[in-house]
Order: structure tokens, then sequence, then C-alpha cells
């Protein structure tokens, strides 16, 4: 039994079927990868997970429970944290009021009326925000505007964000896309070191094959919105089949 | 007091100014030719607090969320009805009155937020627009058996007043705190100068300090910071498991109670209330207020309500023959030429001068007065060290 259970999850716009019929197993405190060339139904998938979007058919449990129906800021709450594509962060705020945030979502639940107590005297609520830069290595930016971090580090913030609500799945959709190799490369330490110093399980939406063979221990490939096949990543190089659907191409591109 | 020491100060200096203001306001000698501009009046003081208290709960809610509420106006109204209703039921005394227009003013701001928030943006503004001209002709035709429609309210000799004893004959309700009319004043003649301390004024402008108070503490909170995220970037908060609704719906009726105390106060000062007070250009006006003072700041909403009620009295009440006074020296053609171009900005073309001044703020200083005063503030900075250094060399300031 994995942390997340996906069986038989369909998802139809309209005449367009985005996903077939979908099985998927993520194991405990694993990397596991997602790849699969462009319509594949990768972020269809994605968006089932977190609540954005309901599938027709199936269910998707995390730990025993069932996600489906379930608000976006409820499915967080059971412990599921998403890093987008684009990094969603408080732009207009400073660093350390986006990573106080999630410190004060996880301490305090969905909504807090607490008009009249001051920040500065929620001392616990500060340090937790300060180790966490110290963390992302991010403490010499705390006072910045979110807004003017460069593309790497906006994606360092926002990894901090989630893993400060201490999630025990992390859902990464492309981390690395339109990055220099310099900050692919940095993700992908940041990436691993998460993986082995917690008690995480990261799911990774990737194109970058890169980023996948560096990171993932087992990889599912999907096409036409279902599963072709998972193994490790060794087996997944060595398979024609994926290949002939996928790799093949990537590789001459390469 | 909770407050950090940049935040004291500015209560200090905004406590300040209130407290003076009867001479800030006043700085021209009675009968000279620029005694018109002179704004150290009651009636008008009362109105610059009064206002500054609406645009500051106005701001509580667009500043820091985002949404554009298009119908605070009814809020408003409703409280002044909630408070005028307390002195024809209750007492003249202006305690109950003042705070059953906040609670009032609150039920009714959850129930329009609660439905007018299920959309957000431009959906919002229009919701809570048509919950505020709906308030608007339910007050002028249908409820006019509680609002007097038409005419208005106001107390009257014969009402209830279950608190207060007989009115002696041929006396006339006053609205009063324990004794104190609020429309008793004292005047103090310094030379040509008449200064007027007026018990009202007082009253009103110790509520907008404790309400400014509040909303320094709401901006500098965890809820605060909570609303400017709603404004930021409602789907990292949503994925960072908060929900957004309950915020904004908090902020909602905040900003709604600040507007029926308000409204309460408004009556208070002046025992009247009449339906053109929710017509939605009044809701318009504060939504200027803030703009123009500065939306998002501390300060800026209080500016911006000063000004524009500043500007609504003395410029509309400057004529064609005050124009005729101060162009007199001109020669005739010249004279008639410029009496002709500046009369449409003057007396009820008044309106005409604040969309331009506006529209001058918003395209110049978007983030309004406040941003003006910053700028100016920056140009001292910057002089300073090339004083200490008189060899030329700046350091450009932070």
């Amino acid at each position: 039994m994995g942390i997340l259970e996906v069986k038989n999850v369909g998802k139809r716009f309209g005449g367009l079927q985005a996903l077939g019929d979908v099985n998927l197993s993520i194991a405990e405190n694993s990397v596991h990868a997602i790849i699969g060339p462009n319509g594949a139904g990768k972020s269809t998938l994605l968006n089932c997970l977190v609540g954005k979007l309901i599938p027709d058919t199936g269910s998707v449990m995390f730990d025993g429970q069932s996600v489906l129906g379930r608000k976006p800021y409820e499915i967080n709450q059971m412990g599921i944290s998403r890093v987008f594509q684009t990094p969603e962060i408080f732009a207009d705020l400073s660093v350390m009021e986006n990573m106080m945030i999630p410190c004060f979502a996880k301490r305090d639940g969905a909504f807090q009326l607490n008009a009249l107590s001051s920040i500065p005297s929620q001392r616990d609520m500060i340090e937790r925000a300060e180790h966490m830069l110290e963390d992302m290595n991010m403490a010499d930016k705390r006072a910045m505007h979110a807004g003017s971090l460069s593309r790497g580090d906006k994606r360092r913030l926002e990894i901090g964000m989630c893993l400060s609500q201490e999630p025990r799945l992390l859902l990464l959709d492309e981390p690395t896309a339109g990055m220099a190799r310099a900050d692919t490369n940095n993700t992908i330490d940041l990436l691993k070191q998460i993986s082995e110093d917690r008690d995480i399980t990261i799911a990774i939406i990737e194109h970058d094959m890169h980023v996948v063979f560096s990171l993932a221990e087992r990889i599912t490939v999907l096409a036409q919105g279902t599963p072709l096949v998972e193994d490790t990543p060794d087996n997944i190089k060595g398979n024609p089949k994926v290949r002939e659907a996928y790799l093949g191409e990537t590789q001459d591109a390469a | 007091m909770g407050l950090n020491k940049k935040d004291f100060t500015l209560l200090i200096i905004v406590a300040i100014l209130c407290v003076f203001a009867p001479f800030i306001l006043n700085p021209f000698p009675e009968g000279s030719a620029m005694a018109q501009f002179n704004a150290g009046y009651p009636d008008l003081m009362q109105r610059l607090v009064i206002f500054g208290i609406f645009a500051i709960g106005f701001n509580i809610l667009f500043g820091l969320t985002g949404y554009l509420s298009f119908g605070h106006a009814a809020f408003l109204g409703v409280g002044s009805y909630a408070a005028i209703w307390m002195m024809k039921l209750l007492t003249m005394n202006v305690i109950p009155a003042i705070i059953i227009s906040v609670l009032v003013a609150g039920l009714f701001s959850l129930l329009v937020g609660w439905i007018s928030l299920r959309r957000s943006g431009i959906y919002f503004s229009i919701l809570t627009l048509a919950f505020a001209q709906m308030s608007y002709s339910l007050a002028y035709s249908v409820l006019t058996p509680i609002t007097g429609g038409e005419t208005g309210l106001q107390p009257k000799v014969n009402d209830p007043r279950i608190l207060d004893g007989a009115l002696a004959a041929g006396e006339t309700p006053r609205a009063n705190l324990f004794g104190l009319q609020m429309n008793q004043s004292y005047e103090m003649a310094v030379g040509n100068w008449v200064f007027t301390f007026n018990a009202g004024y007082y009253l009103a402008a110790i509520v907008m300090l404790i309400a400014f108070y509040i909303s320094i503490r709401i901006f500098r909170s965890p809820f605060g910071m909570m609303l400017r995220a709603v404004k930021s970037n409602q789907q990292r908060l949503n994925y960072t498991g908060l929900n957004a609704k309950p915020y904004t719906l908090a902020a909602f009726v905040i900003s709604g109670m600040y507007a029926g105390l308000a409204g309460g106060l408004l009556v208070a000062m002046d025992t009247q209330v009449g339906a053109e007070r929710m017509f939605w250009t009044a809701s318009g006006e504060v939504v200027l207020m803030t703009i123009l003072g500065g939306a998002g700041t501390l300060i800026g909403p209080v500016l911006g309500a000063g000004f524009i009620k500043y500007m609504e009295n003395i410029v509309s009440k400057i004529n064609k023959s005050i124009l005729e006074q101060w162009f007199a020296f001109m020669p005739d053609g010249i004279e008639d030429l410029l009496i002709t171009l500046v009369y449409p900005f003057i007396g009820k073309g008044w309106h005409l001068t604040l969309g331009i001044l506006f529209m001058l703020v918003v395209i110049f200083l978007p983030g309004g007065l406040v941003e003006g005063g910053q700028r100016v503030g920056r140009l001292f900075k910057r002089k300073k060290p090339a004083d200490d250094k008189p060899d030329g060399k700046t350091t450009p300031a932070e």
C-alpha cells in the first residue's frame, strides 16, 4: 500500500479523453517521477490529486483517505503540498512574510481571526520561519520583496514554504521549467537533500530527463492518458516501448 | 500599546493634529480675503474625521485584500438609521446610538459579504453595488415606515425615548453625551482670529483615533498579513491550507462596522438621516478618498477623506463675485477671460476640480498623497549628505 493510491482515474474534457484509466501507487518516502510527452495528461493527473479537478471516474486515496471532493486547502491540510510550474509565491510580501504564512497555516488551520495580536509577539512562528530560511540558504534575503527574487530563488522559496508545513507528500510540477542549467542543478541538489533529510514522499512531473534520472527512484510513463509502464530509471532507459513513445525523440534532440 | 516606534509616532502625530485642528484649520484671520479657506468650523471638522473613519475601514478591505466594494455607503446608511432609531426609542445620549450603529452595520455587512464574496474582481464590485442600490431604493420607498422615505428621519418631541425624562415645554431633543450637547462650542478670539472648540468634533476625533489605532493593529497582525496574502496570490494561499473566504468576509465585516460607526457618528453630530446617504455616489466617494490618499497605507485614507471633504466644502463655496475680487487687479479683458476659464471649476463645478486632481494623482502618484509625501521626504533626505560633504560627492539615498 503506497501513501498515494490512484485507482482507475478517468477525466474527460468534452470530446477529449484526457485521462483514460490511470492506476498509480506511490510508495512512502520514495521519489516518484511521472513523465510523458506533451498532452499525455500529466498536469490533468496532478490537478486531480490536489483538488483542482475532480475526476469523472476512479478514486484517489491519500494515506487511506479519499481526497476526492475536497477543496485544495483541505487536501493541503491532509499533508499534500504542491510546487507549481511557475513559482507561486506572495510576490507583494517580503521573503520572511512568505515563509511565515505557511507556518501560521500549519499552526492555526484554515482560518484564525488574530487581528489584534502583533507579528513580533509570535516568537515561535518567527523562529520556525527563520530556521526554514536558513535551511533554504535564504536567510540573507529575508527582508527582500519576494517578487524581486531571481527565478531560482523564487523556486527555493516556494519549496521552503511547502516544506515548512511539514507535508507528507510533496508534488512538483516541472520544478526546473525555464531555469538555467546552474539553477536546475541547484534545484536537483536541494530536492535530493530534502528527500534524504526528511520523512517525505516526493512526486515529480518533469520534462527534463536529466532531472528525472538524477532524482527518481521509480518512474511512471504516461502516454495518451494512460500509464504505459512503471519501473526503475535503469529499466525505463532500456525499455523499447518508452523509447518509441517518448525517449527516442528526446535523445535525438539532445 | 503593542505598536512599534514608527507606528506609535504616526498615531501621536495624528492625535496632535486632531487636538489642534481648530487652530490648524483656521490659519486666516476673520474678515480677510483668505478667510473662506478656513475649515475650522464644527460642521466641516466633524465631517473630516467621520469620513476619515469611513475611509480607514474601507481601506482594511480594499487596501489589504484588494476587493473593491462599490456599496459601502449602504453600511454607513444602515448605521445611521440604526442610530436615529436609538435616539427616537431609547435616549438622545449618543453612546447607545453609536454602539447599535456598529452592530447593525456589522450584521448587514455579514449578509452582503456572505453573498457578494462568492465572486471576486469586477463581479464582486457589481454585486456590492447592486446591494447598495437596492438598499437605497428600499429606504427611499418600500421601507418608508422605518426609514421615513423621502423626508428621512429626525428625533421628534413626542418620540417615546424611554430612558430620557420628559422634555420641558418648548425644549427640542438634542444629541448629547451624558448631558454634554454635541453642538456645544467654545469660541476663543485671539486678535482677529476666532477658534471654535466643539464638543461633537472632539468626541468624533477621539473615536477616530481609536478606530485608527485598531486599524494599525490589524495591519500589523498575522490576520492583516493573511489579508495581504489574499491580495497577492489566492492560488498559493489555497495551496497553503488556508481558505480565503473567511479572511475576506472578516475584512468585509470589519470595514462594514467602520462604515456603520461613521454613520452613527454622523447622526450623533447632526440628528437626521436621508436615503441619499446610501446613494452610489456616496459609495464611490469613499473609493476616491482611499485611492487619492493611498490605498493600503495607514494614513492615506485619512488624508484622502480630509482632502475631498475640504475641497467639497471650500471650493464649492467660491462664487463668481469672489473670483471678481481676486482678479480685480488685472486689466478688464484678462480679468473676464480668467473668470470665464476658472468659473467652471468652482462652486457647483467643484467635482470637475476633484476629477482633474484625481486623474493627476492616479497618473503621476499611483501611491496617492502618501507617495507624494514620501517623494518630498526623499528629496530632503537626498539633500542632507550634500550639505555634509562640500565636495559635492553625494551618496544616493536608500
